[in-house]
């Protein structure tokens, strides 16, 4: 550790220091700050040259000044400990132990930034992830090692839906489960608490490592904290062969915090202010996931982001639906009429479904079931849009009859509790309950084979 | 190291100012203790501005570099094929073997295998002391199974035969020719040259595209044609599929070469090409479509730098096959990543943006670019062409945004991807209002001999029977599908037939995931056919709605699936059965009472 310590600071602004006058300081080092009171802060350098260093510091810049401020440039990367013993802990965004137990001692250690993943030596995520939730594993089926966000707004179920599917995620046949890394960027207290709670009730507390940034501690620290946290998966899947399902939320209230560091640092904005680079940096996060060929292990990226303003347009849910593979969106207006997990139909969507189901995966019509819930859904509210104009009474048959089945779509499939959880069979099964709603000749997205096998004519298959 | 000329003063993320007089702008540059390269897009006084391919942490001031002497090139020769390279066509597989499952820094790692020989065979008739011209063809080596590689004297290195090596096996580094040039030096000539990537191959001169690229998707074909040589952007907003339509194109596109470049999008989408792409079989060929694809590869966490460039590694790759004779097809995902990298590299230099943080050059930067597409006449006499598909990530959807709009201007097929239909599941979501071709007349001629002389005309009208119904769909919006006259009613149901049986087209359908041009028009003809017939019985004033219950409507909307391309013999006896019913309807009204539609 480089012993010598500087008070060299020209200026102070937004979480950043200038520091004149140290030459010879490498990009992405980490530096040591001590502030007035003699307390310690994290820092990190985000440009350097002959004459300045910039430096962005985690803990912020409240307090500092440029007469009784000391940095020290510790002349490496931004590194964290690893070992097994991470599991059950809770730490801060760089690692450093929040729950009164002593730190990770380790050799290893690894920088958070870490290299690129070789896109050649990825393996295609396959294998079908069961959560119990009808809606997304009957219409975007998650598998392991994808990337699937939960788009949500502000005052939704985000975090019970999330925690529900960590509770209940399985998969087909094979034994044991998911170990979770849990990363909060700017979560309130209490929703912190309620994933603890949650963890500890379920008893799984022990696998589960927590990085915790509340929404009251400093901002900056929020853009070191996904990398800490998926460093960290990264050694549970990649060295110890464990299947990560890593859990970032909110990805929100990151991306506000790098643009309140691009914005001190005079970068030009793209879009609503946010820099050009927030893609790049976003893919940096969520590329993370995946599979890799020969390894046992896995990383399952579940993003939980609050779009403002309910816009699925924003730059951040934007750029994370170009990212990762998929999203599910949740509905105010099916929340508002008490409908749980309220996911909203249409605009969801998973990339990699396709190859997690079928014969052998799930079940040989599923493919099939899943493109035609989505096609006579789609139908069905075109229908209810029009009746709210011209009434139900001048619709057709067949349009009454979607009516009825985009209802029970929402109140049957899509409706279910909390601590429900359905196999793949029974949600295939509802589905195809559903499907008879409609007559057969317009379900032409199935095979004849399916309606001999799996469609019921009578229309009174449905309890109320 | 010591010796260095060059000392870094500044790292700003991948911008790193050097204190280096006398570097050329292009020219690469090593910098910093892990020699990380980069190459110089400015001059400042004794410094250069140099834009380093690779993460620049840890690079500190006072660290030194030099300049390497040449631009970014790309090396061409046999071994291309079936590879995969990142945005500096280093191969991935060997950086794999190398550094494991990580992308270490500074590995230098040339593009072709040096230990492989290939077989080569001199092109007969060749004279020692023959005047031999830059790009003419020496010989051949068979790299795959399909593609014969010609190899090519490098453009710019004509003159006088003085040697030609037999026939037999060498590596690439081996010399098989020399030729002295009009200066009077005489050049070694191996299996492979260098390219730089930013500068255009020359031809002997350009053609008039005029043959269609069968992609075997209908609303692509059919509807909105790509010439070979041409220029095609996919434009459309995330979830819409643009990256399926881009690897259905990918997989069945009748191209002598295939390029798929993933510029700053997601790396699974490259390993699912990398692993079927093997198992799949070229309709066109009978082979391993792996056999004549390429893949060059920087995804999106990977340096923006090297993402910057990769599109021209790309392009340069394919003018190559080019210029052997080859259509190429280039297949880019996506244009808008490659401008973000612009912009990013534009910010860090604090250059004023001019629309929505792109800097004032995004415009010509990309049509320069799409100039590189093509049909040529090559410098050895063949005809060859490089074909652009383009897609396009506008933010929010939005078409108006600056990379949607000025590509706009570059190309001459737009195929706008709509979320609407997404979410519809009407796949592939090509929105006919938004799409357009500007090769309709000129693909029209091809379909005419090859297939049928009605193309022109079946095409137009089913496309006006799509207009037509989408007004009606408005008015059905506002006041319901009761106020619509029979005729209109049928109308829609003709749209209907067009979209769900002809337009609508799953990837993952072993029938129908490529259909061949005849079943492509068989399809259209038969869904027109339909429509006509329902069309007489309702002038005729049969009730609409006995006509809606016709078992042949769904059957035909699943005769894409149920007919394949080798059983059209099938197919034209759904249409005459089809044909049948209505026949057989229109009779038992013919003679009664007309009545009221």
């Amino acid at each position: 550790m480089s012993a010598k310590e500087y008070r060299l600071t020209s200026a102070l602004r937004g979480g950043l220091m200038f520091v004149r006058g140290v030459p010879g300081i490498g990009l992405g080092d980490r530096v040591s700050v001590r502030d007035p009171a003699g307390h310690r802060r994290d820092g990190q350098v985000i440009r350097t040259s002959e004459e300045m260093v910039l430096v962005q510091v985690f803990e912020g810049t409240d307090g500092l000044d440029l007469e009784q401020t000391w940095i020290r440039f510790l002349d490496q990367p931004f590194e964290v400990a690893l070992s097994r013993e991470m599991l059950g802990r809770v730490f801060n965004a760089v690692g450093e132990p929040l729950d009164d137990r002593p730190p990770v001692v380790s050799t290893l250690r690894r920088n958070v930034n870490g290299n690129p993943m070789n896109p050649a030596a990825r393996t295609r995520p396959r294998e079908f992830i069961q959560t119990g939730i009808s809606a997304i594993d009957g219409l975007y089926s998650l598998v392991r090692g994808q990337k699937l966000p939960i788009f949500s707004g502000p005052g939704l179920p985000h975090n019970r839906l999330a925690a529900q599917i960590v509770r209940q995620a399985r998969i087909i046949g094979a034994p044991g489960t998911f170990v979770v890394v849990f990363a909060a960027m700017g979560l309130s207290y209490a929703d912190a608490s309620f994933f603890q709670d949650d963890f500890e009730r379920d008893g799984v507390l022990g696998n589960v490592v927590m990085y915790l940034n509340l929404a009251s501690d400093p901002a900056i620290e929020r853009l070191i904290l996904p990398r800490t946290a998926l460093t960290a998966a990264e050694y549970l899947a990649y060295d110890l062969g464990m299947h990560v399902m890593v859990i970032l939320t909110d990805v929100t209230s990151y991306a506000e915090a790098l643009r309140e560091v691009a914005m001190a640092r005079g970068d030009v904005p793209a879009r609503k202010g946010y820099p050009g680079y927030l893609y790049s940096d976003l893919a940096e996060i969520f590329e993370r996931a995946g599979r890799i060929r020969g390894r046992a292990g896995s990383i399952t990226l579940m993003p939980v982001l609050s779009m403002p303003s309910d816009d699925i347009t924003h730059p951040i849910p934007d750029l994370t639906g170009y990212i990762t593979e998929g999203q599910i969106v949740l509905s105010r207006e099916l929340y508002n009429q008490g409908i749980y997990p309220p996911v909203d139909i249409l605009p969801s969507l998973s990339r990699l479904m396709k190859d997690g189901i079928g014969a052998g995966l799930t079940r040989e019509d599923h493919s099939r079931v899943a493109s035609q819930l989505y096609a006579s859904y789609a139908r069905a509210v075109e229908v209810r849009n029009l009746a709210s104009i011209i009434g139900t009474d001048d619709l057709p048959d067949t349009d009454r009859r979607y009516l009825d089945f985009a209802g029970s779509m929402e109140t049957r499939f899509v409706t279910q509790g909390e601590n429900e959880e359905r196999s793949i069979e029974d949600t295939l099964e509802v589905a195809w309950q559903l499907l008879s709603l409609l007559p057969p000749e317009e379900l032409t997205r199935v095979r004849e084979s399916d309606l001999a096998a799996h469609h019921v004519r009578t229309q009174t298959v449905l309890s109320p | 190291m010591s010796a260095a000329p060059g000392r870094i003063v500044e790292v700003n993320g991948p911008i790193v100012t050097v204190h280096l007089p006398q570097a050329a702008l292009g020219e690469q540059v090593w910098v910093g203790n892990l020699a990380l390269v980069g190459e110089v897009i400015g001059r400042d006084g004794e410094r250069a501005i140099v834009q380093i391919y690779e993460s620049t942490e840890s690079l500190a001031p006072g660290q030194s570099a030099a300049p390497l002497g040449h631009p970014l090139a790309a090396e061409l020769g046999p071994g291309l094929l079936g590879n995969i390279f990142d945005g500096l066509q280093r191969p991935l597989t060997e950086i794999m073997a190398q550094s494991g499952d990580r992308v270490a820094r500074g590995l230098a790692i040339a593009p072709l295998d040096r230990g492989r020989r290939w077989n080569f065979t001199p092109t007969p008739g060749l004279q020692l002391g023959g005047a031999i011209a830059g790009g003419a063809v020496i010989g051949t080596v068979a790299e795959t199974e399909t593609v014969m590689h010609r190899i090519l004297v490098p453009p710019d290195t004509g003159g006088e035969l003085v040697e030609l090596a037999p026939a037999g096996d060498y590596d690439v580094e081996q010399v098989i020719a020399q030729v002295r040039g009009h200066d009077g030096i005489t050049r070694p000539l191996r299996l492979y040259h260098r390219w730089p990537v930013r500068r255009a191959r020359p031809c002997a001169g350009r053609d008039r595209a005029a043959v269609p690229l069968v992609t075997g998707q209908r609303v692509l074909d059919t509807f909105f044609p790509l010439l070979k040589g041409g220029r095609a952007a996919v434009p459309g907003p995330f979830g819409a599929g643009k990256t399926m339509v881009q690897q259905q194109i990918a997989r069945w596109a009748d191209a002598g070469i295939m390029i798929y470049l993933g510029c700053g999008e997601r790396g699974n989408e490259l390993v699912e090409i990398l692993e079927t792409f093997p198992r799949l079989t070229d309709p066109h060929t009978g082979r391993s479509l792996m056999d004549r694809t390429l893949l060059v590869a920087n995804t999106s966490n990977m340096p923006v730098v090297a993402r910057e460039a990769s599109i021209y590694m790309g392009v340069t790759l394919a003018e190559y096959y080019r210029d052997q004779g080859y259509d190429v097809v280039v297949v880019a995902d996506s244009i808008s990543r490659w401008a973000e990298a612009l912009r990013e590299v534009a910010g860090r230099l604090e250059q004023i943006p001019a629309e929505e943080g792109h800097p004032a050059y995004l415009a010509s930067r990309l049509s320069a670019f799409y100039e590189r597409a093509g049909q040529v006449r090559t410098l050895c006499g063949l005809p060859g062409s490089v074909s652009l598909i383009g897609a396009v990530s506008p933010p929010g959807g939005d078409f108006s945004e600056p990379v949607t709009s000025h590509t706009k201007d570059m190309v001459q097929v737009f195929w706008a991807l709509s979320k609407e239909l997404a979410d519809a599941r009407h796949y592939p979501a090509v929105d006919w209002t938004e799409s357009y071709s500007g090769y309709v007349e000129a693909a029209a001629g091809w379909w005419a001999d090859r297939v049928d002389s009605r193309w022109n005309t079946q095409r137009a009208e089913a496309l006006s029977l799509l207009q037509k119904s989408d007004e009606l769909a408005r008015i059905v919006n506002l006041v319901g599908p009761e106020a619509l006259s029979a005729a209109q009613r049928w109308v829609l149901e003709g749209a209907a037939l067009i979209k769900e049986g002809l337009l609508q087209q799953s990837a993952l359908d072993e029938v129908d995931s490529f259909c061949s041009p005849q079943r492509q028009f068989a399809l259209l003809d038969l869904m027109l056919g339909i429509y006509r017939h329902g069309q007489e019985l309702v002038d005729a004033g049969v009730p609409v709605q006995r006509l809606l219950q016709l078992p042949v409507l769904t059957r035909a909307k699943r005769a894409k699936t149920a007919y394949s391309n080798s059983q059209l013999e099938a197919l034209g006896a759904f249409a005459t059965e089809a044909g049948e019913a209505f026949r057989l309807l229109g009779q038992e009204y013919s003679g009664s009472e007309r009545v009221a539609p």
